[in-house]
């Protein structure tokens, strides 16, 4: 089969790439480029561990083929800190614990990025909404919740600085 | 102390939330090629024959092994070593593999495993545990005790049926425990390949890479030193890998064969399918208590479905039995149990390890005395608590117990006084306890060598790097390894570097399993860093003229008063007294006081301890249970990082829950014609239920910390035990909600329904199993309880026959 060579814009670079025209993102993202970053827990769209920013919005790498994202902004794990320095939200979960074995983390970080970035300063139900597609074996989830609303108040302190 | 008990965030905190933490499948080599494994669609059959060369032929295809490839045996346990990495000639179980493609890519292989003719002979699948009883023919395995019952088990400590006979009330209840799998979110993979050296090497989402060292020197035939088992992260574990793999194996010997890296990452539906996960266990327990509330003895009957192979099942099935005796004063113990050997995919340890089921049992039938008896359920389980630093009907030595502390703290904060039995119907609350092992007192395989390892190196600049073979599989065992130093050196944990779990350079530790990292690699890492910490203060002491007892290490340096050197200034010291600077340190626990045939499974040189009520509102029309709260108090002994100890109760909590509620690793039977194969329900995340963010209820976690001396600072476990009493405490609160008993796990709408309609007929308000079948348990090994003159040994001659 003929490899799809298109530009795909990851984290704010554009990436050339050649790659088989059935792959999807995860795949594409974790073995063409080597961002194992992200996480993969059947690629069938049912653990969330696979996902990715794609123009803002938490999307299933797993269900997207690679080729419908030409021209989409996509951002992964491997972009989320700022140079050395972890996001908030990175930092916050690091520091309470909500991530365990940090195998769903890089999916839940996100799918939390994006919640903050449509609501500075959401509550604890719509938190867990937000990330309810997102399984984590490890924590029971209260560690995360926690996580996310420190991130929250670590960002908005940020921005009033 | 400035490092123990304080929260901290995690050594490798950073690495897991920026994805650079490295699993098996993120590991990519150069010329790697990718296996997968041809698996059985017959849950029970003998191969015929197998023709791979439509396979060999297959553009891409670089090699097909099959079970000729794999004359030698494995399994966990030495007296179970009934496995081969692909089946020769007998399947027992639907996903049993019996071949395996190389190949330049995953789809080449998925696609060559197709060309693969097998021809099979089904043979009748055994579905249940009962079957298994009631078929001894055709055979799973050819060894065992009889027909298809894999292992008997039966011990009685003192009379205890006598005992139960003249008590003031007896009370006899069956208990189902279903199935369940683990589900960590992470798929097992693994690559092979042979460094540069020659030797093997095999990265692996294992939590035993020293079990999957001696595995593959078994199978393979190679000498263990030209072997290297490098245990990546694991994307969480729960006792899911465990095991020894099969694909670990072929993998192996695939790169043997080809000198390429190779590399197998289980899809979803095998990770089910390779299971190892809770035993389905059915439960008699009959009691005599006094009426004043003390136990008078306890006769536990199990019957444990192990699937298809042994697993860890002997050691599972002991466990059904063994942990019943520390939460509570019982002076007389009868336990009986039978393991058997059915057409599903194997069993073996979930978290809480076999004992989460007669737990389940025990605190349900606590509930029901306490009713019968007017006490307060709290009341009750106060007045009977065993004594710290006491020996066992079975021969168990407890240490400290802070049960008592736990229950009183759930009971205050729930507002249990005030609101058990008095919520408005439809809703309850419910109380249950648990006890868990600290470690298992006896390695796997038989020897006299320490369980756990731990080499500490200090250079020059300060460098502190601590080898050791525990594994991280999310539990934080790095974490914890270098808080421990870090606090013996008075250093910054973030400035101990941590080598785990890399047979080729760490020393053994055998695993993460059992809950024993803390305690065992914690006290030998103690053990190390103290040698350092002589070496460093000796030298230290002459720089400063002061003798070397009277310097503190604190805050990365070694001072006495205003005199003070930097951590890194004592190394430069010691090293150029001593030369360079290592030491090591190594655990192992305390021979357990039991000395009958039997008495390896139940020692721990410590146990924990947890208390947990849960609120419930039960939808009376729908069934519907809603889990508003849970108010959980774990006994730790000490907390090492708070933060890592709470994740690890709410992780429990919520496993607990999930699997209380939900969790179903069950079978269907397809049709004659597909030979009545034994599928999984439902082999998928979305179907396979388990609990999100939406369903979790709020978790009111306190720990309690009564340090035990046996304990690293004190630490007891954290990881399993708070698991075990959340499923009772679910049944005990629909109880009090509704007044129905579900007495069998999973707690479904259904059932609660089926039960409310049994109430409001008039008939007994359950929901649970009816009947015990007939099982040939043996005559009981007779052990005195210590109160009875024993000296833990069994009598050497029976008297009469155990009841059957």
């Amino acid at each position: 089969m003929r490899h799809a060579h298109l530009v795909l814009s990851v984290n704010g670079e554009a990436v050339e790439t050649a790659f088989a025209p059935y792959k999807t993102l995860l795949e594409v993202l974790r073995e063409d480029l080597g961002l194992t970053g992200t996480k993969h827990g059947c690629e069938l769209g049912e653990c969330g561990a696979c996902a990715v920013l794609v123009d803002g919005e938490p999307q299933l790498s797993c269900l997207l083929l690679a080729l419908e994202c030409e021209g989409r902004a996509i951002e992964t794990i491997e972009g989320m800190s700022r140079g050395a320095e972890l996001h908030p939200l990175q930092a916050s979960f690091a520091d309470l614990g909500a991530a365990q074995c940090g195998y769903c983390t890089p999916g839940i970080l996100l799918t939390a990025k994006a919640l903050l970035a449509r609501e500075p300063a959401p509550t604890v139900e719509r938190i867990q909404e937000a990330i309810s597609g997102n399984l984590c074996r490890c924590t029971g989830y209260q560690q995360i919740v926690e996580a996310i609303v420190e991130g929250a108040r670590r960002m908005n302190d940020e921005s009033h600085r | 102390m400035r490092v123990i008990g304080k929260p901290r965030r995690r050594v490798d905190g950073r690495a897991k939330v920026t994805g650079q933490t490295r699993f098996a499948d993120d590991i990519a080599l150069p010329r790697m090629l990718h296996m997968k494994l041809l698996r059985s669609p017959h849950a029970h059959a003998l191969i015929e024959s197998i023709d791979l060369a439509r396979a060999q032929a297959h553009p891409g295809v670089h090699l097909v092994l099959s079970g000729k490839d794999f004359p030698v045996t494995f399994g966990i346990l030495p007296v179970t070593q009934d496995e081969y990495p692909l089946a020769p000639r007998h399947v027992r179980y639907v996903g049993d593999p019996l071949a395996a493609v190389v190949a330049r890519d995953e789809q080449i292989a998925t696609a060559a495993l197709d060309l693969i003719e097998v021809r099979y002979q089904p043979l009748e699948p055994i579905a249940s545990a009962e079957e298994a009883l009631a078929k001894p023919e055709p055979r799973i395995h050819a060894y065992g005790e009889q027909g298809n019952i894999h292992r008997l088990q039966a011990f009685r400590f003192g009379e205890a049926d006598a005992a139960i006979a003249a008590s003031d009330h007896v009370f006899e209840d069956l208990f189902f425990y279903e199935g369940n799998t683990h589900l960590p979110i992470e798929q097992h993979a693994c690559v092979a390949a042979i460094d540069p050296d020659g030797k093997l090497a095999l990265w692996s989402s294992t939590q035993v890479p020293h079990y999957v060292h001696r595995a593959l020197a078994r199978v393979l035939q190679l000498p263990a030193s030209r072997i290297r088992v490098i245990a990546t992260p694991n994307g969480g574990g729960f006792g899911g890998k465990t095991d020894i793999c099969n694909h670990e194996l072929v993998a192996a010997k695939a790169a043997l064969v080809l000198g390429r890296p190779v590399k197998i990452c289980l899809n979803r539906e095998e990770v089910f399918y390779m299971h190892r996960g809770r035993h389905p266990v059915l439960m008699k327990f009959r009691t005599g208590v006094t009426k004043d509330g003390k136990l008078t003895g306890m006769h536990l009957q199990t019957l444990v479905d192990g699937g298809g192979y042994g697993s860890y099942g002997v050691a599972s099935t002991f466990y059904t039995g063994a942990l019943q005796t520390v939460t509570y004063e019982l002076p007389r113990y009868q336990f009986e149990a039978a393991r058997v050997f059915t057409n599903k995919p194997p069993c073996g340890p979930k978290r809480g390890h076999g004992t989460p089921q007669p737990r389940f049992g025990q605190e349900i039938q606590l509930d029901k005395i306490a009713e019968r008896l007017s006490k307060d359920p709290a009341q009750l389980r106060l007045g009977m608590l065993a004594k710290p630093n006491s020996i066992t009907a079975n021969w168990l030595r407890i240490g400290t117990i802070g049960l008592e502390q736990c229950i009183r703290t759930v009971v205050e904060r729930s507002d249990w006084v005030n609101r058990y039995r008095k919520l408005p119907y439809g809703r309850g609350l419910g109380l249950a306890c648990g006890a868990y092992l600290c470690g298992a007192g006896l390695p796997i395989y038989w020897n006299k060598m320490p369980q756990s390892g731990v080499q500490l190196l200090l250079d020059r600049s300060g460098q502190v790097t601590l080898f050791c073979g525990a594994t991280e599989i999310g539990q934080g065992s790095d974490d914890i390894l270098a808080a421990i130093v870090a606090e013996v050196l008075g250093i910054d944990p973030l400035e101990v570097r941590c080598m785990t779990g890399d047979t080729g350079m760490t020393p053994v530790d055998l695993g993460s399993y059992s809950s024993r990292v803390t305690l065992m690699a914690g006290n030998a890492a103690i053990q190390a860093a103290e040698k350092l910490k002589a070496m460093l203060a000796e030298a230290a002491a002459e720089e400063l003229e002061v003798a070397p007892a009277r310097l503190q290490f604190a805050n990365g340096r070694v001072s006495f008063e205003s005199r003070s050197l930097t951590f890194a200034e004592a190394v430069v010291l010691a090293e150029a007294k001593f030369g360079t600077l290592g030491a090591v340190g190594s655990y192992t626990p305390p021979r357990g006081p039991g000395k009958f045939k039997g008495a390896g499974v139940g020692p721990s040189p410590a146990y924990s301890y947890t208390a947990c009520v849960v609120e419930t509102e039960v939808d009376p029309h729908t069934g519907w249970i809603h889990v508003p709260k849970i108010w959980i108090a774990h006994d730790i002994g000490r907390a090492i990082n708070p933060v890592l100890a709470r994740g690890q109760v709410e992780g429990s909590v919520y496993m607990g829950l999930s699997e209380a509620l939900m969790e179903e690793q069950v079978f269907r039977r397809l049709p004659p014609k597909l030979s009545r194969a034994l599928v999984h329900k439902m082999p998928s995340l979305l179907e396979y239920k388990s609990i999100t963010s939406l369903e979790m209820p709020q978790m009111d976690t306190v720990l309690i910390e009564d340090p035990d001396p046996n304990g690293p600072f004190g630490a007891k476990e954290v990881g399993q035990g708070p698991l075990l009493p959340v499923p009772p405490a679910l049944a005990n609160a629909i109880y009090d909600a509704v007044g129905v008993r579900i007495d069998e796990i999973p707690i479904t709408p259904d059932k609660v329904l089926r039960a409310l309609e049994r109430k409001a007929k008039g008939e007994t308000p359950r929901v649970g199993p009816e009947r015990f079948p007939q099982v040939p348990y043996p005559r009981a090994l007779i052990v005195p309880p210590p109160w009875e003159g024993g000296d833990g040994n069994e009598v050497k001659h029976h008297d009469a026959p155990a009841v059957v």
